[in-house]
């Protein structure tokens, strides 16, 4: 009998050690010869430029990989007083909007520009998700030059994404709207499947000089658009957005918008739309809507209000819009290298489809249709599928391709990439990710030519993988070699903002184009200084305009008085500097704006309102020289009314 | 009427005695471990509440549909109290009138308890995990979350454990060591 006691305390003994087998999870596993293939060594340079969207921070990270170096914040739809952006009187029209100034943005999506269908690096197009607009950087000099407001619009999520030849970016709205005139907009929400429009934009590109303007819209119906990819090479000259909330929900998207099987991936032939504007079939519509510009010689930015737009009725101008059936909110909607095949992420959903182009257009031939939208045709989703991809893991968002056949899709809830053949839809691999990826990305990876080396996961949830700084961490980034069978882990780096997609491409495509100054004789600011002698303060009538140059190491003029309380002052400075890497910066004590941080050869404009009397000190801010510490100068503030006479000097001794 | 030996009345007594722990740890433990939450989530079921990410396990499984976990979903809570109490009350007696009735009655007493825990546990897990909201935003076709009675399970993302907690260790030294105290009695005879 004893035996079944000694049974009874074995029991308990198994069970706690149960506890100790826990199977295991996601585990770090990092090979020896990681640290060496991302290891760039001092004074090397990094093989891709990675520009990574900054979220929140309505800015772009410039990022080298492998090593996962910041290079650079650049910034677009966010001030940025580190170097004036939005502070400077140059500056402050490029976030102008149709609502007036607007500080801040939410910054999602990366296009680095294509011919071909492959990355020519000319420009990188962002989108501001909050109030919808969309920017163009000159990759030449990591500079916004372009931001483009787009009307009847509300989220600018599915944006901005572009054809092959960057003939067109689109912004497609996530939260549709009710548009035209004030009366058609003050409507009841729950009017919403009645009165409410999902528009797409389509922005075109001046192929030489990269100009945007808003082309045409088109009035899709009132669904959530999410993401897009152009068709390339033979399904060029068609777009895919995935749609969500295809139930018309106007409260708790979270529940209602999640009901239906199937939402759609809506195929756009915009050649078709062309062939419409063309026979003058668009209506032109008023609209309000900002775009500005920045002009490289004279360095300043202009904002103009744009007030109508060509809009084409799909419901009307037929064979523009079908739609092919997806499971559950398909979230990425992406195109491989070939240009066959379009898969899309229904992120609720168990499978992953994959469709094919080339069934798509025998559909539309054979009138295949299970139904429609607005008479707008609904394609069997058979009839378009290739075929689906079993068990991929949970949560499907987006996914890359490597060039060599195969697709990578990122899965939140998994939290993991996923590697399958895009031919017989096999799973080949998976790998995790620390924690909760979102986007992931390939050099390359959305374009006819993708460099399947390396791939980066950009996670939502960080947790435990750094050193801890509080409630906010750093977002996460892994890097994964993916240029054998299997995906393995090189590098997990921090962050700036809340990266959603980003791009990379090969360093060599810019790195050579790079402007290292502003030839002087080219500066068309009105209030440009060709040389010191120029230096000099003018008052007209209570605002005084301060003309000031900069050179290693001082400004000109250092002492100024005679400004007066009630008075407006306005800093033009100039940099006077020709050579690489010598800008100077100018900072005034009490200043309510941010400082100036002037490149070679450029003017900047800072405008301060002095608010009590007394002697302000100002100062270089980027440390230029030597005798950068005495880069330094005064301005006399007199009580208003005082008779002090307007005066100024450098290097006058008494 | 055979009456217990002072050994037995002391295993009686420590094993009453022990009982009395119920009131102040927790008796069961469910956890949860997903590649987001690697330190885990872990919910605790005391004699008379819950404790612990409640909360964010609700919140992790409103997605699935599955119901929220919270006190009224356990009326048990409101009673157990007074069962344990009843059951201490009972061993002390049985130690103190050191009859083999009482000693045995208590450990059956005991035996019903654990044996009706564990078919109450594997009841609330079946509904838990089968009884899902149709409306919810992810649907896995024949998916259910069913948590484990006793060990780990693999759903979804997730890794759950179920298990005895300090409290629930402590109550099968209990039921042991009157479990110990019957086999000496009844090998006496």
């Amino acid at each position: 009998m004893k035996t079944k006691l000694w049974l009874v305390a074995g029991a308990a003994v198994a069970m706690t050690l149960t506890y100790g087998c826990k199977p295991k999870g996601a585990q770090t596993a990092i090979s020896g010869d990681a640290a060496s293939k991302v290891y760039v060594a001092p004074g090397q340079h990094d093989e891709f430029y990675n520009i990574i969207s900054g979220g929140f921070n309505g800015q772009m990270s410039v990022v080298g990989l492998p090593s996962g170096r910041v290079l650079k914040i650049l910034p677009v739809f966010s001030v940025h007083p580190e170097n004036g952006w939005g502070f400077t009187e140059e500056t402050k029209p490029m976030l102008n909007t149709s609502h007036g100034f607007v500080p801040w943005d939410d910054l999602h999506h990366i296009a680095i520009s294509t011919t071909n269908a492959e990355h020519d690096a000319r420009w990188a197009f962002g989108n501001a998700n909050n109030t919808p607009r969309i920017a163009r950087v000159d990759l030449t000099t990591f500079k916004t030059v372009e931001i483009l407001e787009l009307p009847n619009s509300g989220g600018n999520h599915s944006s901005p994404f572009i054809t092959e030849n960057t003939e067109y970016v689109v912004a497609g709205t996530r939260f549709s709207v009710p548009t035209g005139s004030d009366q058609n907009r003050d409507v009841p929400i729950d009017t919403y499947k009645d009165n409410f429009r999902g528009t797409i934009s389509f922005i075109s590109v001046d192929k030489d000089h990269g100009d945007m303007n808003l082309a045409f819209q088109l009035e899709a119906p009132p669904f959530n658009f999410d993401l897009a990819r152009a068709g390339k090479k033979k399904s060029h000259g068609w777009f895919f957005f995935s749609t969500y909330n295809t139930e018309m929900a106007h409260t708790l998207l979270e529940v209602n918008a999640s009901q239906k099987d199937k939402d759609f991936i809506m195929a756009v032939n915009w050649k078709k739309a062309e062939e419409y504007i063309a026979q003058g079939k668009g209506k032109k519509v008023p609209a309000k809507y900002a775009h500005n510009k920045w002009d490289e010689n004279s360095h300043t930015g202009t904002s103009t209000m744009m007030n109508e737009v060509l809009s084409l009725d799909p419901r009307e101008l037929k064979d523009i819009v079908y739609f092919i059936p997806c499971p559950k909110s398909p979230h990425g909607c992406d195109t491989d290298p070939s240009g066959e095949y379009i898969i899309g992420s229904g992120k609720l959903a168990a499978v992953i489809p994959v469709f094919s182009f080339t069934k798509m257009l025998a559909a539309i031939e054979k009138q295949d249709f299970e139904g429609s939208v607005d008479g707008m045709p609904v394609l069997k989703y058979e009839s378009v599928l290739h075929g689906e991809v079993e068990k991929p893991g949970l949560g499907p968002l987006h996914t890359e391709f490597d060039g060599k056949g195969n697709a990578y899709t990122s899965m939140f809830v998994s939290s993991e990439v996923v590697k399958w053949n895009i031919e017989t839809l096999q799973v080949l691999d998976r790998v995790p990710t620390y924690y909760s990826v979102g986007h992931l990305m390939i050099p390359g990876g959305p374009t006819g030519k993708p460099h399947g080396k390396y791939m980066v996961a950009y996670n939502k949830i960080t947790k435990d993988r750094y050193l801890p700084t509080g409630p906010e961490l750093a977002h996460s980034a892994q890097l994964y070699d993916i240029s054998g069978d299997k995906m393995q882990l090189l590098l997990d780096f921090p962050t700036i903002g809340e990266p959603h997609y980003a791009e990379a491409f090969p360093a060599t495509l810019v790195k050579d184009k790079q402007v290292k100054f502003f030839p002087l004789e080219t500066n068309s600011h009105p209030a440009v200084l060709k040389g010191i002698n120029d230096a000099r303060v003018e008052r007209n009538g209570n605002q005084v305009h301060v003309y000031m140059t900069t050179i290693r190491s001082n400004f000109r003029p250092d002492n100024i008085e005679g400004v007066k309380l009630g008075d407006e002052v306005y800093f033009h400075v100039t940099n006077l500097e020709q050579d690489w890497d010598v800008p100077h910066g100018f900072a005034i004590k009490g200043a309510n704006t941010a400082e100036l941080l002037v490149m070679p050869g450029e003017t900047q404009t800072l405008k301060w309102v002095p608010d009590r009397v007394g002697v302000f000190p100002f100062y270089c801010t980027d440390f230029c020289s030597a005798l950068h510490q005495e880069m330094q100068g005064y301005l006399r503030v007199s009580p208003a009314g005082s008779n002090v006479p307007l005066k100024y000097s450098t290097g006058s001794v008494e | 009427m055979k009456t217990t030996s002072s050994l037995s009345r002391i295993l009686i007594f420590v094993s009453a005695l022990l009982m009395v722990s119920a009131y102040f740890t927790p008796l069961w433990q469910i956890s949860l471990w997903a590649p987001q939450y690697p330190e885990g989530l872990n919910m605790k079921i005391w004699i008379d509440r819950l404790s612990g990410d409640v909360d964010i396990i609700n919140g992790v499984n409103h997605y699935i549909g599955m119901k929220h976990i919270g006190q009224e979903m356990f009326p048990e809570l409101q009673y157990l109290v007074y069962v344990f109490g009843a059951i201490i009350a009972f061993g002390v007696l049985a130690a103190i009138l050191a009859k083999r009735w009482a000693l045995y009655t208590y450990l059956l007493l005991l035996l019903i308890l654990g044996l009706g825990v564990l078919v109450d546990m594997y009841l609330w897990g079946y509904d838990y995990g089968h009884n899902l909201d149709p409306s919810a935003a992810i649907k896995v076709p024949g998916m259910a979350y069913q948590p484990p009675l006793i060990g780990y399970k693999e759903l979804l993302n997730f890794l759950a454990y179920s298990g005895p907690d300090t409290g629930g260790w402590i109550l099968g030294a209990s039921v042991l060591l009157a479990g110990l105290a019957s086999f000496r009695e009844f090998r006496a005879k």
